[in-house]
């Protein structure tokens, strides 16, 4: 059985892939997965999942035709706004 | 994607991951190239494991058998991706040891003294850590990342061998001889590791980005890196032809091309030798596999 | 402790480290290749910090302790000197018969008079949760294995004579198994005089270098 293993690098960071291993079950393969990614002291955690629990989505986007600039940074425009108010206010200059 | 285009894209930085469509020639040509990796750390294995059992101190002892340790882990995480890209390890062994497929030159030859192996420590994996460098970039991301990994643990070897060869080269007359002795004889081979200069405009290997650096622009790496290395210790390397040119080029006589093909196709000192070990500890631990691992050969 | 008890502690350790390292690069499959070669460089470091204790009183260092001795002033039970490659129910039922015997062994040094001997004999313990762990894992997925119940049978009299007097009942009960004449440790096996020519053949090549 293929195991995938994930790995922490730090406490709190996210787990990433670290690769991949064979052994029959979980017992085996959590003993080669510390050796494998941590026998170094490399890891502060892991997960180890079989294959086939792990499902894949490739370009998980499914709308993308459409724009949609609410959901961005880059989509919106503040400064003008934000200059009337100031003015409004008579904050406009001070600092 | 028709073949232009995933030449175009692999060209451009794509990366390929395993379940992409990709030609029939590039899933082949890594295969081929992939597990010819797996093979050369699998069978540099064997040199190094006798050294483990005579290592002179504990130190020593503990650092060797944590270097072929790594070597092996590295085979497996090799053997993983060629599995994935679609040859079951098995197989890969079933070939290796019936002679159906290569493995690097420096691991058909025999390690005679203790000075073989500091200077495989500290030659040898230098040569082939240059290649494992250059394979950071391999379009075909599986690969890619494990290169990674096994950049990292070489660091530590790096450093395991040139500490094995100051303590020689600070030692007696005697051990200062078993690293001249090995530098005269792993020369060649080393000439020869990173294959013969070759354009790289027609390979396929290169269109695809599975390999990006040239034969002889490893082998000048190599040779700007460790010759000050290997002079400032008082040592000679066996070529009276080494040196500079004025524009920095390393030039040397001619390596012996029919020797590494004659080496690399299975004729090498050691190849028969390191194969019947292989299949024999192969055949004596069968019955685990088959009891432990469900659908193993 | 005495040197000398301190003596067989580390030199069971190396000489099996030594045993267990011949399966570097030839484990049955590739990720319990990397895992055993782990066992045996922990067993190593074992060894060495049970020489260095022992160095101290002796006035001498770890290496020369592990290496420069002669093959009859060795301290190891014949158990692990035996050559089990390529014998791999043989190396498992040896681990796991070790493992036990030995954490009966760890048990009772927890508690030594000497603060050092008790330190030590706790790091170790520490470490020895993996190779217990290890040990017992392939125990259990071998248990139907008539060749590894075999193993199990002919190298039970050496595990009980790699401990003494009431830690034998312990382990016993330990491994589940009725008493029998222990190999006594005392004798050598034949096979450990071709251990240490090879395990020192570098060392006594140039006698007093550094490496």
């Amino acid at each position: 059985m293929i195991w995938e293993v994930f790995r922490q690098e730090r406490e709190g960071l996210p787990f990433q892939h670290g690769g991949s291993l064979e052994a029959p079950n979980l017992v085996f393969a959590e003993a080669y997965a510390r050796e494998f990614y941590g026998r170094r002291d490399e890891s502060f955690a892991l997960w180890i999942v079989p294959r086939e629990a792990v499902d894949e989505v490739r370009e998980p986007y499914v709308a993308e035709v459409f724009d949609r600039d609410y959901r961005r940074v880059d989509g919106y425009s503040l400064k003008v706004k934000l200059k009337e108010a100031r003015e409004r206010a008579g904050t406009a200059g001070a600092r | 994607m028709t073949e232009t285009e995933f030449e175009a894209y692999v060209q451009g930085g794509g990366a390929v991951e395993t379940g992409d469509p990709m030609p029939d020639e590039y899933r082949a040509a890594l295969i081929k190239f992939i597990e010819m990796h797996g093979n050369s750390e699998l069978m540099g294995v064997l040199p190094e494991r006798e050294w483990i059992l005579r290592a002179p101190t504990l130190q020593r002892k503990l650092a060797l058998t944590a270097k072929v340790q790594d070597e092996v882990g590295h085979s497996q995480l090799i053997y993983r991706v060629v599995e994935d890209l679609g040859k079951p390890r098995e197989a890969c062994l079933d070939d290796l040891i019936d002679g159906k497929t290569k493995f690097h030159n420096v691991f058909h030859y025999p390690t005679r003294t203790w000075g073989d192996v500091a200077v495989i420590a500290w030659l040898v994996d230098a040569a082939a850590i240059i290649s494992q460098k250059a394979l950071l970039k391999c379009s075909y991301a599986p690969y890619a990342r494990i290169m990674k990994k096994i950049c990292w643990e070489e660091s530590f070897h790096i450093l395991h061998g040139r500490d094995c060869i100051l303590a020689l080269m600070t030692g007696t007359d005697e051990q200062r001889e078993l690293v001249q002795e090995a530098v005269d004889r792993w020369w060649g081979p080393l000439m020869q590791f990173h294959g013969n200069p070759i354009p790289a405009d027609e390979d396929p290997m290169y269109r695809w980005r599975i390999k990006s650096q040239a034969n002889e622009e490893a082998r000048q790496q190599f040779l700007d890196g460790y010759v000050p290395q290997i002079w400032e210790l008082g040592l000679t390397v066996p070529d009276p032809k080494l040196r500079t040119r004025d524009d920095g080029v390393w030039e040397y006589s001619e390596p012996d091309w029919d020797e590494l093909k004659h080496v690399v196709t299975g004729h090498g000192p050691k190849t028969q030798e390191r194969l019947d070990l292989r299949r024999w500890s192969r055949e004596e631990t069968a019955w685990v596999r088959s009891a432990v691992l469900a659908d193993a050969a | 402790m005495s040197a000398q008890e301190l003596l067989a502690l580390a030199d069971d350790e190396l000489i099996l480290g030594w045993r267990n390292s011949e399966w570097t690069g030839i484990a049955p499959f590739l990720e319990e290749d990397v895992a055993f070669s782990s066992i045996a460089q922990t067993e190593i470091g074992h060894a060495r910090a049970w020489y260095e204790l022992a160095a101290e009183e002796l006035g001498t260092d770890a290496d020369a302790l592990a290496f420069d001795r002669q093959p009859d002033e060795y301290r190891s039970a014949r158990f692990v000197e035996l050559r089990l490659v390529p014998d791999w129910a043989a190396t498992i039922a040896r681990h796991w018969l070790y493992e036990t015997a030995d954490a009966i062994r760890i048990s009772d040094l927890k508690s030594s008079d000497d603060p050092r001997v008790a330190g030590l004999a706790e790091k170790i313990d520490r470490e020895e949760i993996y190779h217990r762990m290890h040990a017992d894992m392939w125990a259990d997925r071998l248990r139907n294995e008539p060749r590894f119940a075999e193993a199990l049978e002919t190298l039970w009299p050496y595990a009980l004579g790699m401990v003494d007097g009431a830690q034998r009942d312990r382990l016993c009960e330990g491994a589940g198994r009725e008493p029998v004449t222990p190999i006594e440790r005392g004798e050598h096996a034949d096979e450990l005089r071709p251990l240490w020519e090879e395990m020192t053949m570098v060392r006594r090549s140039i006698p007093g270098a550094t490496w």
